[in-house]
């Protein structure tokens, strides 16, 4: 619509002289009317009063070409649906602050391993849609997990177990207590004496207080903990070196170099969020700042954290002792016997000059499957290095009386055993499928008369036991737990149990009260109410439930000294590197130990390093490979002090040349249908002796292939041409910060035919920057993705095809060579490109741009030519080729994030940046008449990334984050010479090599 | 043999079972002893008196059963969606588009005949021309077929089309799919028109000489009131070439449009301007090697020796043969461009095509477009039948597989390694594509079964030229 010109002011005197020089009768109405104004004249012109808008230029061309339209006869085909009748209701009353349509977030906190992780979880109309990280929890700093973003389909997983279960028949809570009562009659007498509880690692003070409360009730139960991913020998290692249990937290915010022994502390760990910000933070380099952490890492199989390496080794994980031995050795451990240093003549001195030259601000540290001695030994180096109290300290253990899980558990099988349990709680963890195989504690279990397995679902546990009682998932449960520094979390529930879950609180409550019942929440309370921390109760308890953190419980540092003598004594006796094959065993980087088996999106997460997804395998390095000639998919049997198993092979560079890994959690027997028949049992071959690595494997080719469903095949850029992922040194950014800018010639955006300012973006103008040298590859983005945006799962045979649907996906790039090569994340959403490649081939305007710079996606105008994916030299478009939404699946119904659409067959999909994040702080802003903050939008992506590499925000507003980063001299485009104009561009990412080491004798 | 006259000198060769001119050439267009009624009798004949049904049976059982495959996998594609097929992400287009650029070239073909030929004043054309235009209409069908059904949704296709929505919504002109709409349908219509305006006096002769009321009727109704007076023809002629100046233009625009599919976008192996002519002579040669292949049998099982003479085959074995040799000239030039440029996109793709995951396909490829073809030099596999017919189907296989590595190929190795991927077809991709051939033969037996596959009143003008000597 037009707006009107100014009015001219009217000349009274004219219209005076043009009424006296009228003749004849003459009416006038205004005088505007008289001065004939133009706002007059154009009155009259109008049918309508200026403000009803028009068409004002007669015949557009649109609509003449839409009159003339040569296929008019066409119109009735666009044949009207009846749309079904349905009937909304409001509330009669309205539940307080909930408002329809828009979210409510609850902090509470999810455990894994025992250990809490502060969430953050948001909830639409009662139903909790998306889990993120609680930015006020010391352990996430509102970074999440995969295991976090994942948790919330556990949380509607249909195949969770849903009844009580008494010898294979349904059973009721009713029942359960008369048992529970029973129970209680038969065990007064004789003080629980038949009466032992098997966990997972506890921290939860209100469960701890509720063990605590029965074990005096009982004073001859006995309560077991066991976690088949477990920190024995970090346990056992302190206990070496200090002579007490404590627990060693690092700050890796502080420290210059770090020495890693097989520490997988940025994806394992359980303090993984937390560090991974740390570390990353001692590596972000800019215009100004040119200091970064250097990171050496000896590994037997890449890990995450081994990816991220400045220098690495790939040695087996049996030999990784010697080279402990060796650092320590020339630090001047006085070992006897002395270590052999020669193999490793090459890099060690200059390692540990670096090391000594950055006292107090270094730090190593040993992984879980390391025996306890190269714990202590990295004790005694943080302690020699006077790392300790600077970059590493001690606390005590979070954890309820810590001890030797193995060693407990084997406790606990010898007592079943001998005939002396008569009832067995069991909480979680699954361990009859996740035990030592040598322990054979499901056929144990059928010795106890009554075992009871409280877990969330029916697996292999359950079905050994006598009763099984449905868990309530985190979601839906009060519960505390302590974090790795001992920050106490609390845990509420967003939802009433879907199944009728009930929580380990519960449980544990019913057998000392059960009239009235006292649920969970009642129990938790009381407990904090019975700590009397607070002086008002109620006031801090409400603050404590809100921000699901307890504020200031940290653990305090502990003061303790390394008992040299001792580790002399453990190291006395050098281990012989044992011949052969040795292999190791690690959990799961996506399913961990096999609780997350039936989770979809975890089973098509691809792997950190592989891209595998959907299988567990043989991995193999490719030296070994060819010395056996096996190749990727054959499938060869394993053999382990005589246990025999069978799994394909997967070459992977990087891997140690002896080392055979298998990943643990696959091959589960009793399990949802997603998680059924897929990869094999790495555990059974393990035994409580080969816990984490055992020697002597043996390995066979059998007949036949398989095949594994990798989402990246191709990990060599194949052309040093091939621009798309560019890195460099700390040193070259040093002489010349404008290095990264060299490496390619680009055009220059002003030789171009057309106008380049054609579209100007003055309004907002969204971008992303994406650091490659922070990211470390968790796919944490990718889940976060995933639940953010809707984004179905599509199973192993279609992953196999090329038809994931991830819209960020991680790029894993192979340098240098086959047996230790460098290794290279590229997190690759859609790029939004300013000239998108992908708009000018779609025939129906089912993708187009905005007027914010925006590439959209129109779902329901796209009719799947896929000319569009064709075109995008990214391959960031996703397609449905088939039905992947599950629309069928009613507990999926309230999974999915009311604001975006649920994509049906036959259409494009593609990373949007969230755009129903940017069009709720749109609304937010425009109400509060503003323009939007920089970081009110965070992306999915964004907010899951633990490492901060992913910034999203507004180029056009002044001091944005995202600009700032984009103006930084490390910043490019990729496949920036195709004149795409990419928004989101990438900060190239540097490596920190110590200059002493040469380049191919650690890589 | 009787003495012919003629503009050329021609003799009898004792070798030889026709007639060759002084470089030994085969002369004749049209058979000598052949005449106005001989011509009617034999041409019109074929639909009214249906000779060799059992061929006719036979074939058209085979055909017919792979059409009904065809449309069983398409009601499966229908409901499950193109995820049937072996495409993904990065090769979104496999056997679909490769077959829809495939019988788009061979429908290329008769328009060429008809209308270029026509207006060079190629006469050989003559007895051919009905049946390619008939064979074009069938490979447009079929190529149509395979836009829409590789849709992710196939029932909101007329969204491609310009028509009037409520929401003011138009197709994206800009989009090259929008142009291959317009300039497919406009071919086929045109081709329709062409081909409806030759066959109108020929349905008059069959409708005269039918001894059934029905079929009285129906060539009746076909002809639309065909007297074969001065002013029909005349206002025919007169039409049929003004038709024949429109269409020639589309011959060349259909395919340089079909081929700005591939060449507008930005894709190594896609992103070239030699797109267009190489294209289009693609589609002129797989359209001549189709119809050797279709023309060689029915020649010889209906008879037709005499009026598709060994010249006429001769002379398309030529034209096979040139358009095989730009074709060729084609691939140097790609193979030069991507290492003259420089581009490591380019040079890589062209690596990939020739020793990459599909090098044997290329190879193959190399082999059937353009090795076989080279037998054309020879005179006597350009006349001989059999020979010609082999070193035809060759090129079509070439010319299939051409398409399949452009398409692909090109697709599956682009800019970032870590999306490459293989395809591979599946059963559908197969059953698809044998079952478009089989509605392609469907029509074609039901053509020549019902319909005079030759132009009765053109090879009766060439009876008449040949009788005043202007042959």
């Amino acid at each position: 619509m037009k707006t009107p010109p100014p009015a001219p002011p009217i000349d009274l005197a004219a219209i005076r002289a043009r009424l006296e020089g009228a003749r004849g009768q003459q009416y006038w109405r205004s005088l505007d009317e008289i001065s004939e104004t133009a706002e007059f004249q154009e009155m009259l012109h109008r049918e309508f009063p200026n403000g009803a808008s028009e068409w004002d230029d007669g015949v557009s061309r649109r609509s003449f070409l839409k009159m003339a339209a040569a296929s008019l006869a066409l119109a009735g085909l666009t044949a009207c649906t009846k749309q079904p009748v349905r009937k909304i209701l409001p509330y009669v009353k309205q539940p307080e602050e909930l408002v329809p349509g828009e979210p409510l977030f609850y902090a509470t906190s999810m455990l894994l391993g025992g250990y809490a992780t502060g969430v953050l979880a948001t909830s639409r109309e009662g139903h909790p849609i998306k889990v993120d990280g609680n930015p006020e929890h010391p352990a996430s700093l509102g970074a999440s997990s995969i295991w976090m973003q994942a948790s919330i389909l556990d949380l509607y997983d249909p195949d969770r177990s849903q009844a009580f279960v008494h010898n294979g028949e349904i059973s009721s809570w009713a029942d359960f207590i008369s048992e529970l009562n029973q129970l209680v009659r038969e065990e007064e007498p004789r003080r629980g004496a038949g009466l032992r509880f098997l966990t997972e690692t506890v921290t939860s003070p209100t469960l701890a207080g509720q063990f605590e409360a029965l074990l005096k009730k009982f004073p001859q139960a006995k309560v077991h903990q066991f976690d088949s991913i477990s920190r024995d020998n970090i346990r056992e290692g302190a206990r070496q070196a200090f002579g007490e249990l404590v627990e060693t937290q690092y700050r890796f915010d502080k420290a210059a170099v770090i020495l890693s022994l097989e520490s997988d502390f940025l994806y394992t760990h359980p303090n993984r969020l937390r560090y991974t910000r740390d570390f990353t933070d001692g590596r972000r380099v800019s215009a100004g700042k040119s200091e970064m952490n250097r990171l050496y890492v000896v590994e037997s199989t890449p890990t995450v954290t081994g990816t991220m390496a400045d220098h690495r080794l790939a040695l087996g994980s049996g030999e990784i002792e010697s080279v402990a031995r060796a650092i320590a050795q020339q630090l001047g451990a006085g070992l006897n016997p002395g270590a052999e240093t020669s193999q490793f003549a090459d890099w060690l001195p200059a390692l540990v000059q670096d090391l000594e030259k950055n006292r107090g601000r270094s730090v190593v540290l040993a992984g879980e499957g390391q025996p306890p001695a190269v714990h202590a030994l990295c004790h005694w180096l943080n302690d020699k290095l006077g790392n300790a109290g600077k970059t590493v300290f001690y606390t005590e253990s979070a954890e309820f009386h810590p001890s030797n899980q193995l060693e407990s558990l084997r406790e606990l099988k010898d007592e079943i055993e001998s005939g002396a349990v008569e009832t067995l709680f069991i909480f979680g963890g699954n361990p009859a499928y996740s035990a030592p195989v040598d322990f054979d504690l499901g056929a144990a279990l059928a010795k106890v008369r009554r075992s009871i397995y409280v877990g969330t679902d029916l697996d292999e546990t359950a079905a050994a036991c006598t009763w099984h009682v449905p868990q309530a998932h985190y979601l839906e449960a009060w519960g505390d737990g302590k974090s790795f520094d001992g920050t106490i979390s609390l845990q509420q529930p967003l939802i009433e149990p879907l199944y009728g879950g009930k929580s380990a609180h519960e449980i544990l409550g019913a057998i000392f009260q059960q009239q009235p019942m006292r649920d969970d929440y009642e129990v938790v309370r009381e407990h904090w109410q019975a700590e009397k921390k607070w002086p008002d109760f109620e006031k801090d308890w409400r603050r404590a439930v809100h921000d699901g953190v307890i504020a200031n419980t940290a653990l305090p540092e502990k003061q303790v000294s390394v008992k040299m003598e001792a580790i002399t004594e453990a190291l006395a006796t050098e281990k012989k590197n044992a011949e052969g094959i040795e292999v190791v065993f690690r959990p799961d980087p996506s399913i961990w130990d096999g609780r997350f088996a039936n989770n979809g999106w975890l089973q098509e997460c691809a792997r950190p390093v592989s891209k595998l997804t959907w299988d567990n395998a043989v991995i193999l390095s490719p030296v070994l490979a060819q010395r056996n000639q096996l190749a990727t998919n054959d499938v060869v049997e394993l053999e382990l002090n005589g246990r025999k198993i069978r799994g394909p092979v997967l070459i992977q560079p990087g891997q140690a040349e002896n080392t055979v890994t298998l990943h643990l959690g696959y091959g589960r027997e009793r399990v949802g249908r997603v998680g059924r028949g897929v990869g094999f049992n790495a555990g059974l071959l393990r035994e409580a002796k080969s816990f984490w690595r055992g020697s002597g494997l043996k390995m066979t080719k059998l007949a036949g292939s398989y095949s594994l469903a990798a989402t990246q095949t191709h990990h060599n850029l194949h052309n040093p041409e091939r621009q798309i992922y560019r890195e460099g040194d700390l040193g070259q950014f040093r002489d010349d910060p404008q290095f990264i800018k060299k490496t390619i010639e680009s055009p220059p955006k002003e030789q171009t035919l057309y106008n380049t300012d054609e579209f100007k973006y003055e309004g907002y103008k969204w971008g992303m920057s994406i650091d490659l040298t922070s990211c470390i590859g968790c796919n944490a983005c990718l889940l976060a993705c995933n639940a953010e945006n809707n984004i179905p799962v599509v199973g192993k045979e279609q992953v196999r095809k090329g038809r994931e649907m991830y819209w960020i996906r991680i790029d894993t790039y192979y340098k240098g060579p086959l047996d230790n090569p460098e290794f290279s994340h590229m997190p690759v959403p859609c790029m939004q490109c300013e000239h998108a490649p992908c708009e000018l081939v779609c025939p129906v305007e089912a993708t187009v741009h905005d007027h914010e710079g925006l590439n959209l996606q129109i779902y329901n105008r796209c009719v799947g030519t896929r000319f569009c994916s064709n075109n995008c030299p990214y391959k960031v478009r996703r397609f449905n080729f088939l039905w992947y939404a599950d629309y069928k699946t009613p507990s999926f119904k309230p999974m999915y994030n009311p604001d975006v659409t649920v994509r049906w067959r036959g259409v494009m999909e593609k990373c949007t940046y969230c755009i129903q994040r940017i069009s709720r702080a749109r609304i937010t802003a425009e109400k509060e008449n503003r323009r939007i903050r920089d970081g009110e939008i965070q992306s999915a992506c964004q907010q899951a990334c633990p490492a901060n590499a992913i910034v999203f925000g507004d180029l056009n507003a002044p001091g944005s984050k995202v600009a700032a980063l984009k103006s930084q001299p490390l910043d490019y485009s990729m496949l920036g010479e195709l004149n795409t104009r990419p928004r989101t561009t990438y900060l190239a990412k540097l490596r920190n090599r110590n200059p002493e080491i040469k380049e191919g004798q650690m890589m | 043999m009787e003495t012919i006259q003629g503009s050329e000198p021609r003799m009898p060769d004792p070798d030889k079972p026709y007639p060759v001119t002084v470089l030994g050439y085969p002369a004749e267009m049209i058979g000598p002893t052949t005449t106005y009624e001989k011509v009617s009798e034999q041409i019109a004949g074929i639909p009214l008196k249906h000779p060799h049904p059992r061929f006719w049976f036979i074939g058209f059982t085979i055909a017919f059963s792979l059409f009904l495959m065809l449309c069983g996998a398409v009601s499966y594609l229908v409901y499950k969606g193109v995820g049937i097929w072996g495409i993904n992400i990065p090769v979104a287009w496999g056997f679909a588009i490769t077959n829809f650029v495939w019988w788009i070239g061979i429908g290329h073909a008769g328009t060429f005949i008809s209308a270029i030929l026509l207006l060079l004043h190629q006469k050989w054309r003559t007895t051919i021309n009905r049946f390619t235009e008939a064979m074009t209409l069938f490979a447009v069908m079929c190529a149509g077929l395979f836009p829409l059904l590789h849709l992710g949704r196939p029932w909101v296709f007329f969204w491609l089309l310009p028509y009037p929505d409520t929401m003011a919504l138009w197709p994206q002109f800009r989009s090259p799919l929008i142009w291959d709409v317009f300039a497919v349908s406009t071919y086929f219509l045109v081709s329709l028109m062409f081909w409806y305006l030759g066959v109108m006096p020929d349905l008059a002769t069959v409708r005269d000489k039918a001894k059934t009321k029905w079929k009285k009727i129906i060539y009746g109704i076909g002809s639309m009131g065909w007297r074969g007076s001065a002013v029909h023809w005349q206002r025919h002629q007169t039409a049929y070439l003004l038709l024949g100046g429109l269409a020639t233009p589309l011959v060349l625009s259909v395919h340089s449009v079909v081929s700005f599919d591939f060449s507008v976008a930005q894709l190594p192996g896609w992103h070239s301007t030699l797109f267009p002519p190489y294209f289009v002579a693609g589609a002129i040669y797989s359209g001549f090697a189709m119809v050797l292949n279709l023309l060689i049998p029915i020649r010889r099982i209906y008879g037709l020796q005499n009026l598709i003479t060994v010249r006429t085959l001769n002379n398309m074995a030529c034209v096979t043969l040139a358009t095989c040799w730009m074709v060729c000239y084609g691939y140097i030039m790609e193979a030069f461009m991507a290492w003259y440029s420089g581009d490591p996109f380019e040079k890589h793709m062209m690596w990939d095509r020739a020793f990459g995951q599909y090098g044997w396909v290329f190879w193959v490829l190399m082999t059937f477009n353009c090795i076989i073809p080279q037998l054309l030099w020879s005179r006597r596999v350009r006349t001989h039948d059999i020979a010609l017919f082999f070193v035809a189907l060759s090129a079509n296989i070439g010319m299939w597989i051409e398409r399949f590595v452009i398409v692909v190929q090109s697709l599956h190795n682009d800019f970032v390694p870590s999306s490459w991927k293989m395809f591979y077809p599946t059963k559908w991709d197969w059953i698809i594509l044998f079952g478009s051939i089989g509605l392609f033969l469907t029509l074609q037996f039901l053509f020549i079964r019902y319909v005079p596959m030759i132009s009765i009143s053109e090879s009766r003008e060439l009876i008449a030229q040949r009788k005043e000597g202007q042959l």
